[in-house]
């Protein structure tokens, strides 16, 4: 059992071989993409953050950025930054280069102004671009998968067909010995008590519980119902009443091992295992989080139909509404029948998704992959911006 | 093989999930309290959408996947649309002084 992936020099391995153009505040935005346009090659990652923020959520975005610089599907990185941004962009140079990858940086401000900084970007982008491209696919052992899991514009039939399919994946990831991440926090509220069961130690239990609490708590302090909110309108029309509703559906998209721990959004997660990164459930900030743990591939389970994917994360779209594979079919990799009677059409689904996860990390591309949806990310935050 | 056009998730459920869109008063048959019954649908009940196999008073649960996904707003009858209109949440709920439990 074995795929074919990029060996890097920290030991993890890569399912693609991109050169990211990689913003450190959201006024290099511009910058970066017009940088990723000219080079074939090179993607961008852009988010809104980074400057005049409490010093908590500049921590937050540092972390962030560095572990997204180090994600195994990159084999270099070029930061872009204004000059003036509250992130400090030596810290997060310095901080990916822990991995031996190739880190350079361009700066608007010092280089002359947009233009200048896009010609410099351009020709270090260009320079990593042809460098990568001698890297050769070699291949690894099925445990050196580390995929994520999310489900995004749910309705009745992610909780029936598409979540339980994603969780069998999950499960023969986990069994290979792979490392497996989920989320969306604010989806655990009413189904907290069957994960807590499933925490391999007391501590991560209580965690669980902590991280549920705190969620909680920050929606409630806007003095409203969360309805509307989650689940969303969509949700809404798509069947789901309540949140717990939706929770309860959501999490089986997880699968059925131990969770053997919970991480603070941004961070990287090494271990194998099936493990929590605390984050929200809207897509641009929980894949920004998936991929700063270092997963080379998200298992997207969809309702309604949620076409985006991520700038160096290939996101695998399955859903098991018969109206959406047929609306949205540029959209979806992976349509699931709902069972019959007597028949375990889950498990075979199960299989269908991990054979699909290793032809991905092999090089095979994802429908998001080819049409290029999925450019605008973000970082989650928690405070305002100041 | 007929298409089977809703399903109940666990034995505890007091509500049925909708595979195809439902009728005013189509007449389905479902298994409540390991007895087969024939419930008359009150209202329309779109795909993915519920409706309800047991009457359920108001403020009391509404179970779907053997688990409490919130409680009855005011009374349901059996073979009523279950939704947003009749179900509220007992979560995340800024709304109400003191907030959820």
């Amino acid at each position: 059992m074995s795929f074919l992936g990029f060996p890097r020099e920290d030991g993890s391995v890569g399912v693609r071989n991109h050169i990211g153009i990689i913003s450190v505040v959201v006024c290099a935005n511009d910058v970066t993409l017009k940088i990723a346009q000219q080079v074939e090659g090179a993607v961008a990652f852009l988010h809104d953050q980074g400057c005049t923020q409490t010093l908590v959520d500049l921590d937050q975005v540092t972390r962030t950025l560095v572990n997204l610089g180090k994600n195994p599907n990159l084999a270099g990185v070029l930061l872009v930054s204004l000059g003036c941004e509250s992130v400090l962009i030596d810290e997060i140079r310095e901080k990916i280069a822990e991995s031996e990858k190739p880190v350079k940086k361009v700066g608007i401000q010092k280089t002359g102004g947009m233009l200048p900084a896009i010609m410099e970007g351009s020709r270090i982008a260009q320079e990593m671009v042809i460098k990568a491209s001698t890297i050769r696919r070699e291949t690894f052992d099925d445990s050196y998968l580390s995929i994520g899991v999310k489900c995004g514009a749910s309705d009745t039939t992610s909780g029936l067909i598409s979540n339980p399919a994603a969780g069998a994946a999950f499960d023969l990831i986990y069994d290979h010995g792979g490392t497996c991440i989920f989320g969306e926090t604010t989806e655990f509220l009413g189904a907290e008590h069957i994960l807590m069961r499933r925490a391999a130690t007391p501590e991560v239990k209580k965690r669980i519980e902590e991280i549920v609490t705190r969620m909680e708590k920050r929606a409630k302090m806007m003095g409203v119902d969360i309805r509307g909110g989650q689940p969303t309108t969509g949700n809404i029309k798509g069947g789901l009443t309540t949140i717990e509703e939706k929770s309860l559906g959501a999490i089986v998209k997880a699968g059925t091992r131990p969770i053997h721990d919970v991480y603070e959004y941004g961070n990287k997660i090494t271990k194998k295992g099936l493990f929590i990164m605390d984050s929200p459930g809207r897509e641009p900030e929980f894949l920004t989080g998936v991929a700063a743990a270092g997963v080379q591939i998200i298992i997207f389970s969809t309702g309604i139909g949620a076409p985006q994917g991520f700038p160096f994360v290939p996101v695998l779209k399955i859903t098991g509404n018969p109206k959406t594979e047929r609306y949205l079919s540029d959209h979806i990799d992976k349509f699931i029948k709902l069972p019959e009677k007597g028949e375990n059409t889950i498990a075979r689904a199960g299989e269908e998704i991990y054979e699909e996860v290793k032809a991905i990390a092999s090089g095979k591309k994802t429908k998001a992959e080819v049409l290029g949806y999925g450019q605008f990310s973000n970082i989650f935050t928690i405070g305002p911006v100041i | 093989m007929i298409k089977k056009r809703t399903i109940v998730i666990n034995s505890k459920d007091n509500v049925a999930t909708a595979l195809d869109d439902l009728k005013a008063g189509e007449v389905i048959q479902e298994e409540v309290d390991s007895l087969k019954k024939n419930i008359k649908l009150n209202q329309d009940v779109p795909f993915g959408h519920k409706f309800s196999l047991k009457e359920i008073p108001s403020g009391s649960p509404v179970i779907k996947y053997g688990e409490i996904i919130g409680a009855a707003s005011k009374l349901i009858k059996v073979g009523d649309y279950v939704h947003i209109h009749n179900v509220k949440s007992n979560r995340g709920r800024g709304d109400i002084k003191g907030g959820s439990q």
